[in-house]
């Protein structure tokens, strides 16, 4: 049974006891503890349940490796799944629940699919669930999902409260690993002046060396740990960050932390996790290694513990994972473990070596405390189900039929040898090379991730570079090549006993038979057997991706941190060839899952987007606006009085315009400044229509194409004087446009003389619109409204009220109509000013809604309604706004290829029901017959629709094959359910066709 | 005329690790030139009294200053009520070059974040290494999703201009990351 020894500890603090729950059973760990040590310390080896096979599982690793004490932590608005208990640091208050079983962790039925495993091999799911084909949806998956899987998803109704932040940052070296390598990196770097930022993803710095009793000039590795990290901190040329892990490395140096900020003290105000976009001028890796497990028959028994994993428990928490420990190795460093075991007090019956001899410094060592070493040996397979009873031994070279040897023993430590970390190496490209003495890949310094000069931006030193020993002199030469400086001062030496080779063993015994391969994991937390790889070899997968992928190796959350190197080896083995003819699988960030509160840093509630507010904006909002978005606008769809439905507030909007007086917040609109002596040049190329022949004074309505001829955007152009013009655009097209300008002329006309300014906020613009528009106006006094001194299509510059003003004579309404612009922070007084002045004349404001009906019933087009990206002006009868003189204009060209001159193009046309109906929107014309697709024909296509207030009926404008040609014929449209509504084309211009109401 | 103007944000403050504040109707000029025209520095200075800036640079006399934002884009800054005379002025004197000048006032918002840390409030919304940012310095960037130009005014202080459409999502944006307990001890 694992518990907690009496004394050590070298993280934890026992004076300060730490209460939390596991499974609602309350638990007491020491601050300093992660959650796995706590649960150990408590006896707790039982973690939880297998993904497929709901088989028993216990801790099997002491950090981010870890793939089977996965955990929900918190609870109700902070739950959250798959939490590692071996990266949890212990606090006051945590509440754990173990996941993947049902009903009960001790006790789960499930645990039936453990019987049946020929159900569950490699690629099951693609073999078995074929037919019948509706059981898939309604029994096979439901089935599925509740059998298989891990933690739950939050409920849906649950809002997490923590906050989330990112931050930039810049530095000349990044030393991502806060271990002894990883401290001489960045005691190196910062010795060269450099500026340098150190990452550490755990709460301390040094890594594993105290715990593998590195000495560093003859002194205990904590030594050197403590004075190097307060050299470190003195410095300011260096910033130190623990609980930060390196997510990823991405192109130019690009480098993403994640940084834990309370998830070990949630009751702070700071932000839970920040998540850092570093710019880094160059990238040291010291990520370390990580143990390989043994593929054994019952490597997944709790109480299989990785050796240096145990160990660390041992040294770090005073936790031992057992009373009575045998440890299976093929290699010199799980001595270690024995040693510090026995050293500790407690029980080790055997070291189990695969390898013909042992005779290293360690195993010696071993021997002279008394320990029973067995050599050429290896585990046939684990005694236990929910906990190791015992291990029966047998001859590494055999099948495993029968066992020469049984052990009593309540733990296991096994080490298959270790892994660089190469992860981070890898991200961008860095390639690996297999290690034929240490039997692992490393990055291959030839070919490192190159950056845009070519030349690698990262390099590895430490233990993820494969240099298990001179640690020290390894980080120190990684800076000296990085930076190019010979000048450093040399760096401290460390020494570790010298390790004899390990013997490398993919499958233990290594002809065991199937029941053992059955029984012996690869990936633990996808439930991948050594069977399942050789079955896919058979079954003819070669390539590793594929292999991956069918059989799931490596595919759960920790990405096989543990079971790659192990997966592909038996896959080698089962094709006959050389690891590294294999090859590894593509490694891809993050290092391990981030939160999704991090990614969406500070972007949610209030800022999830920008919203841009009109000056008018607070009225609109006291006054009833119902909102719509357009773009990142908020514009009121209409203003709804009391007990008013939405139509009624519309129709009640669009015929006060045609009757009385209406304000409309027409501030979003695009206003581009376009000035300079070739101004009007300009202008004559951006327009299909002349620009350059506008007096001062004057507007003109103008069209604007892409270089295809497809129409872009419209609007009204003012000549402001001899040499600017303002340009009116769209109000989602305001920023397009302006980029548009400037795309031409920095890259295309260079030389130029013409300048663009965006003036869009600098003006609030009101259109003031209805019959009773001009009496309204010469009730603020000021300038001359009158339509001898203001006519149709002018403006002019004066004041209105004592306000300074531009009156437009401009109209998308087909009524009288003024669109005053005023400086932004006057826009809200002017506004209610006119209200006020209207209150006898019925004055109120309309909104996008109204706007549209009334443009829509002088047939008025609308970019996005009539347009789409397909259409020219000359589908919309707009040919007379494209000028024959000129020469070239954009998209000239484009409106001459054959397809836009077909005559068959479809055209704008207005559509009558015949029924006064409102025809559904996008609803489509049908033609006769079918199309070779076996479709229905269409002819035409609704663009834009509404009830029209002042007609009392439906009104419609449409793009209809030869429209224009067919006035009066009859037209078929489809509506919901097969509906067919008879329609008549008409002239889209549905109301005052002359032009007199607006023009008065 | 005072009382019917209005700022984007008036009055709007938020205490964290750093002070955010609006700082109110401040008047904004764009001016596009060429900026190595004699004739323009002359006029900049008697109009301003301040020089012409070098690149990514900010030059000062009194309320006025000279703002480098492009190659060919200045911000001349002045009191808010006397941006358009100043602007009229500077178009006639400048008249017949190609020059544009335009008020700009009332197209943005500006906000004061006031402390020690400054830096580490920007440096959560603005992809800039504010190590490399100094008084007298102007940078153009973005804050979050919008546009955003940081002007350091001293060693306690730097002002963000924005749009003023966005002042809202801006002052929400500066209060998020000067928000007490998230100080990020990255600068400082």
């Amino acid at each position: 049974m694992s518990h907690r020894l009496p004394n050590g500890g070298r993280l934890i603090r026992r004076g300060k006891p730490q209460s939390f729950t596991f499974n609602g059973k309350r638990m007491t760990g020491y601050a300093g503890d992660t959650l796995a040590a706590s649960l150990l310390a408590n006896g707790q080896t039982l973690v939880g349940r297998s993904f497929k096979y709901h088989r028993p599982r216990g801790i099997v690793a002491s950090g981010v490796e870890e793939p089977n004490a996965l955990v929900g932590l918190g609870r109700g608005d902070r739950y959250e799944p798959n939490q590692r208990a071996t990266t949890t640091e212990v606090f006051d208050g945590l509440v754990a629940e173990s996941q993947n079983h049902w009903p009960s962790l001790d006790l789960d039925l499930l645990s039936v699919n453990n019987l049946l495993p020929q159900f569950l091999t490699a690629g099951f799911y693609y073999k078995t669930f074929l037919q019948p084909r509706a059981f898939w949806k309604h029994v096979y998956e439901p089935i599925i999902r509740r059998s298989a899987g891990l933690g739950k998803a939050p409920d849906d109704k649950a809002r997490d409260p923590d906050r989330y932040e990112q931050i930039y940052a810049f530095c000349d070296v990044l030393i991502i690993g806060g271990g002894i390598a990883g401290l001489q990196a960045a005691l190196s770097a910062a010795q060269s002046g450099a500026r340098v930022a150190l990452w550490e993803q755990t709460a301390h710095w040094g890594g594993r060396a105290p715990v593998d009793g590195v000495q560093i000039d003859g002194k205990p590795a904590q030594n050197w740990i403590k004075t190097t990290v307060e050299a470190l901190e003195k410095m300011n040329n260096v910033h130190l960050r623990l609980r930060m892990m390196g997510a990823g490395v991405h192109d130019h140096g690009y480098v993403l932390g994640y940084e834990r900020i309370t998830d070990h003290a949630p009751a702070t105000q700071a932000p839970r996790h920040r998540l850092w976009r570093m710019r880094a001028g160059h990238i040291i890796t010291a990520t370390g290694a990580i143990e390989r497990p043994l593929s054994f028959a019952g490597n997944d028994v709790p109480g299989v513990m990785l050796a240096a994993a145990m160990r660390d428990y041992l040294v770090n928490y005073a936790v031992a994972a057992g009373n009575s420990v045998v440890v299976v190795t093929n290699n010199d460093d799980a001595y270690r473990t024995a040693i510090a075991l026995r050293k500790a007090g407690l029980g080790v019956p055997a070291v189990i070596d695969a390898r013909a001899e042992a005779n290293g410094a360690l195993p010696q060592e071993a021997r002279a405390l008394g320990l029973r070493v067995l050599t050429g040996r290896g585990v046939r397979k684990v005694k236990g189900g929910k906990r190791v009873k015992g291990v029966e031994i047998c001859r590494i070279d055999s099948a495993g039929t029968a066992h020469s040897e049984v052990f009593d023993c309540d733990a296991i430590a096994m080490s298959g040898g270790w892994s660089p970390v190469v992860h981070l190496w890898s991200h961008c490209g860095g390639k690996l090379t297999w290690d034929t003495n240490g039997h692992f890949f490393r990055p291959d310094p030839n070919r490192p991730p190159t950056g845009a000069d070519g030349a690698g931006f990262v390099t590895v030193c430490g233990a993820a570079n494969g240099v298990m020993s001179a640690v020290l002199a390894d980080a120190h030469a990684a800076v000296v090549t990085a930076l190019g400086r010979q000048d450093l001062p040399m760096p401290a030496q460390d020494q570790l006993p010298e390790e004899d080779p390990l013997e490398p063993v993919w499958i233990m015994p290594r002809r065991a038979e199937y029941p053992l391969r059955a029984k012996m994991w690869l990936d633990y937390q996808n439930d991948v057997k050594v069977s399942d790889v050789q079955l896919a070899a058979r079954e003819g997968y070669q390539s590793v991706e594929h292999t991956k992928r069918y059989t799931t190796l490596g595919m759960a959350t920790d990405q096989g941190k543990l079971s790659n190197i192990n997966g592909l080896a038996v896959l080698s083995d089962a094709l006959g060839q050389p690891i590294p003819a294999t090859g590894t699988t593509t490694f891809r960030p993050p290092y391990t899952p981030i939160s999704l509160g991090a990614i969406a840093g500070e972007a949610r509630g209030a800022v999830f987007q920008p919203l841009r507010r009109s000056p008018l904006h607070d009225w609109h909002a006291a006054n009833g606006a119902d909102w719509e978005p357009v773009g990142q606008w908020r514009r009121p769809f209409t203003y709804k009085r009391p007990g008013e439905s939405r139509d009624q507030a519309v129709n009640r909007e669009v015929r006060n315009a045609r009757e009385a007086v209406s304000l409309l917040d027409a501030s979003t609109l695009g206003k581009i400044l376009v000035s300079g002596p070739d101004a009007g040049r300009f202008l004559d190329m951006l327009y299909t229509n002349m620009m350059s022949t506008l007096k001062p004074g004057k507007c003109r309505y103008g069209l604007m194409c892409n270089e295809n001829g497809f129409l872009m955007d419209d609007g009204v152009v003012a000549r402001i004087d001899e040499q600017s013009f303002l340009v009116h655009t769209t109000s989602g097209g305001a920023d397009h446009v302006h980029g548009w300008m400037e795309d031409w002329l920095q890259c295309e006309w260079w030389d130029w003389k013409v300048h663009t300014v965006n003036l869009t906020e600098q003006f609030a613009q009101i259109a003031v619109v209805g019959p009773k528009a001009r009496l309204l106006l010469e009730r603020l006094g000021g300038m001359d409204v009158s339509a001898d001194a203001l006519p149709f299509m002018d403006w002019r510059a004066g004041q209105l009220g004592g306000f300074d003003v531009r009156a437009f004579r401009i109209s998308f309404s087909g009524e009288l109509s003024y669109e005053i612009a005023v400086p932004a922070s006057q826009g809200a007084a002017l506004w209610e000013r006119l209200m006020t002045a209207g209150a006898d004349l019925g004055i109120m404001p309309y909104g996008t809604e109204a706007l549209h009906i009334l443009r829509a019933e002088k047939g008025f087009i609308m970019i996005g309604d009539e347009t789409d990206g397909t259409v020219i002006p000359q589908d919309l009868g707009l040919n007379w706004a494209i000028s024959k003189k000129k020469t070239d204009f954009l998209g000239k060209r484009g409106m001459e290829r054959e397809a836009m001159v077909n005559p068959d193009r479809w055209k704008l046309v207005g559509l009558e029901t015949l029924d006064g109906s409102v025809l559904p929107h996008g609803a489509l014309a049908l033609g006769k017959g079918k199309n070779a697709n076996g479709q229905a024909v269409t002819e035409g296509r609704v663009t834009s629709t509404y009830f029209s207030a002042t007609l009392g009926r439906g009104i419609a404008m449409g793009l209809v094959a030869q429209g224009p040609e067919r006035m009066g014929e009859e037209l078929i449209f489809a509506g919901p359910q097969d509906k067919r509504i008879k329609t008549r084309i008409v002239d889209p211009v549905l109301y005052d066709k002359e032009g007199a109401r607006q023009n008065v | 005329m005072s009382e019917i103007m209005r700022s984007a944000l008036p009055g709007a403050e938020f205490t964290g690790f750093v002070q955010v504040s609006e700082a109110g109707l401040q008047g904004m000029i764009t001016l596009r030139a060429d900026l190595a025209a004699p004739q323009l520095a002359t006029a900049l200075k008697s109009a301003t009294g301040c020089a012409m800036p070098k690149t990514r640079k900010i030059t000062r006399d009194g309320a006025h200053s000279l703002v480098w934002m492009s190659p060919d884009e200045l911000m001349i800054l002045c009191p808010h009520a006397e941006a358009p005379a100043l602007t009229d002025r500077l178009s006639r004197e400048m008249a017949g070059a190609f020059v544009t000048l335009a008020n700009v006032s009332d197209a943005r918002a500006m906000f004061r974040v006031t402390g020690a840390m400054w830096r580490d409030a920007l440096a959560k919304l603005c992809p800039v290494d504010f190590a490399s940012l100094q008084t007298g310095d102007i940078r153009r960037t973005r804050a979050a999703q919008v546009a955003a130009a940081i002007l350091v005014t001293d060693a306690q202080e730097a002002q963000i201009i924005c749009f003023r459409s966005v002042a809202g999502y801006m002052f929400d944006l500066l209060s998020i990351a000067a928000a007490p307990g998230a100080e990020p001890a990255l600068y400082v």
